[in-house]
């Protein structure tokens, strides 16, 4: 089977956000960048189907700047066998015209699955697997937490709001990948070598028509300093009182 | 071009309280498109829910009801929702941002070639253009986005508008759900073995982290969630946590986690790392109880109380217990 994940680079989770001087992009002045930590899942799990099949090829893809090219090599040092960058300079936030362009390019490649994260740590759309999989017209699965494969038909599991959901879909599928599906692997030496020498591919995204574009980006307002109560069980009556009287939640 | 279409979530017969949400948001963007707003439930025996929704205060329900449909269908629900809209002049789709929500609405954006705006708090329309609001980068800022094409669709994140509810009386139309090759079906749904309350539903999230030293010592934090009475609060986790093993990932709070807004947020030694605070500074009050008077939490901490967790937990969850038993 043909794999195709999906990935992203993203701002590490750590980062503390500042606003550009336009109001309608992040400061990016000394931003640390990081795969995004849901396509880790997405591509462990597509080196283990391929494990599993005993054969086939993983190809890595993103649409981003010339930079994601250390998040694709990165990718290679794992497992994956070949690497394709889309590049834009633009930030990729809009669902719809990212996933119409990754839409186009699939079709253009031999692809049975297509694996990506629940959501990008960035734009937190949550929404690229089904709208992908609508335009392929594969079938789709999303927030995968657990997920086996026997011949060429999946059974998925996810939560939902108070229960798990099991699901089964057959290939081609588009599967968007939850925490706990897997515990990615890290690259070894040896992985970092082979990668050096693995394709990857450079060509400029065809994009469409942005369709929702940004107005602005807003900080949320700082939350008032609170006050410490005191110390140790002798505190609780003042936070009782403080809950009852003040906050009025009890 | 001027309707709106809600789709409302039915689970085991029951409409899901934040759709009716999504139908406030309808009503209001229907009244300034000058259309009308429209709902359209999936499902099978769904009338219950279909009278509820024609009480709401919507102009028209559509419930698209039948055999096939009785277990969830991401493809064939699509489908379905996008047919019977065709010749509804249909310019927006809402729907709640659940995880029915996130799988169907991009479908049906997909197939309309539609903008899709996610996890949306606010949406307004104005001078022919939709514009929404949305948390990006975990709740670290805020982007305000405005369509560009004929369709615009929107999930809503649960607990931002009031419910609708009225006495209205809207025409419920029955449509037979269409028969059709399912590309992926749910076989079972599993009832989460807990009866606790969903997390991002809970009225109070009481979460725990490294403070508590071992996986067992969640018990305490059990023990106060369930002090506040059945069906309130919910019991969350810090990423540290989750890592380790000790609790599952759908308790998990902050950016790779769950974000939540409760009314009553209780961090129990969480040390309050830039990406946990992302997944509850929105909460209306916070508390802290952790050992370091240092730790960052306090910083966003309405009320902190410095101590043993071991020692301050059992006697707030008594204090807890009294004051609901008083009520």
């Amino acid at each position: 089977m043909d794999i195709v994940v999906c990935i992203k680079r993203v701002p590490a989770t750590d980062t503390t956000i500042k606003l550009a001087a336009d109001g309608k992009s992040i400061d990016t002045t000394g931003i640390q960048y990081e795969l995004n930590p849901y396509d880790e899942f997405a591509l462990e799990q597509a080196l283990r189907i391929k494990e599993q099949l005993g054969g086939g090829t993983v190809t890595v893809v993103t649409i981003g700047s010339k930079d994601t090219q250390k998040e694709l090599r990165d990718g290679l040092a794992r497992g994956a066998d070949k690497a394709v960058l889309l590049t834009t300079d633009q930030w990729i936030c809009d669902g719809a015209s990212t996933a119409r362009a990754l839409a186009d390019w699939i079709k253009s490649v031999p692809c049975d699955i297509v694996l990506c994260g629940r959501q990008a740590v960035d734009s937190d759309n949550n929404q690229l697997a089904p709208n992908l999989a609508t335009h392929l017209g594969f079938a789709c699965v999303t927030e995968v937490n657990k997920l086996t494969l026997d011949g060429d038909t999946f059974t998925a599991e996810r939560d939902i709001e108070g229960a798990r959901e099991v699901l089964t879909c057959s290939t081609p599928a588009v599967l968007s990948c939850q925490k706990g599906l897997n515990e990615p692997r890290y690259p070894n030496l040896k992985g970092i070598m082979a990668a050096k020498k693995k394709p990857l591919e450079e060509a400029e995204a065809q994009l469409p028509e942005t369709a929702m574009e940004i107005v602005s980006l807003s900080l949320p307002p700082a939350r008032a300093a609170g006050r410490i109560l005191g110390e140790g069980a002798d505190a609780v009556g003042a936070l009782i009182e403080a809950l009852r009287n003040e906050a009025k939640v009890l | 071009m001027s309707n709106i279409i809600v789709i409302a979530e039915v689970r085991e017969g029951a409409l899901k309280r934040a759709s009716l949400e999504a139908v406030t948001l309808g009503l209001e963007l229907a009244n300034a498109t000058g259309g009308k707003a429209i709902a359209i439930a999936c499902g099978h025996d769904i009338d219950a829910a279909s009278a509820e929704l024609a009480a709401s205060g919507v102009q028209q329900v559509i419930a698209i009801d039948g055999d096939s449909f009785a277990n969830y269908s991401g493809d064939g629900w699509a489908k379905a929702i996008v047919e019977q809209s065709r010749d509804l002049a249909a310019t927006g789709y809402l729907m709640a941002h659940t995880a029915m929500g996130k799988d169907l609405l991009p479908r049906v954006a997909a197939a309309l070639d539609a903008s899709i705006a996610t996890d949306v708090v606010a949406a307004s329309y104005a001078d022919g253009r939709f514009t929404a609001q949305k948390p990006v980068f975990a709740g670290k800022a805020t982007m305000t986005a405005s369509s560009k094409r004929d369709v615009f669709c929107a999930t809503l994140r649960p607990n931002n508008y009031p419910a609708a509810s009225g006495d209205g009386n809207a025409e419920v139309t029955k449509a037979a759900a269409p028969a059709g090759e399912l590309l992926s079906v749910v076989k079972e749904v599993v009832a989460s073995s807990s009866d606790r309350t969903p997390l991002q539903e809970a009225r109070v999230v009481v979460s725990g982290g490294r403070g508590l030293k071992e996986a067992e010592h969640f018990k305490l934090v059990e023990d106060l969630a369930a002090a506040f009475g059945p069906g309130v609060a919910a019991v969350g986790a810090s990423r540290a946590v989750v890592d380790a093993g000790w609790r599952p990932h759908r308790e998990q709070v902050g950016q790779t986690g769950k974000v939540v807004a409760p009314p009553l947020y209780i961090a129990v030694g969480i040390s309050g790392a830039i990406q946990h605070l992302a997944g509850m500074r929105t909460a209306r009050t916070i508390v802290a109880i952790n050992k370091d008077p240092d730790a960052p939490i306090f910083k966003v901490a309405d009320y902190g109380i410095v101590g043993d967790a071991f020692e301050v937990v059992p006697a707030l969850t008594a204090a807890i217990a009294e004051v609901v038993a008083s009520k």
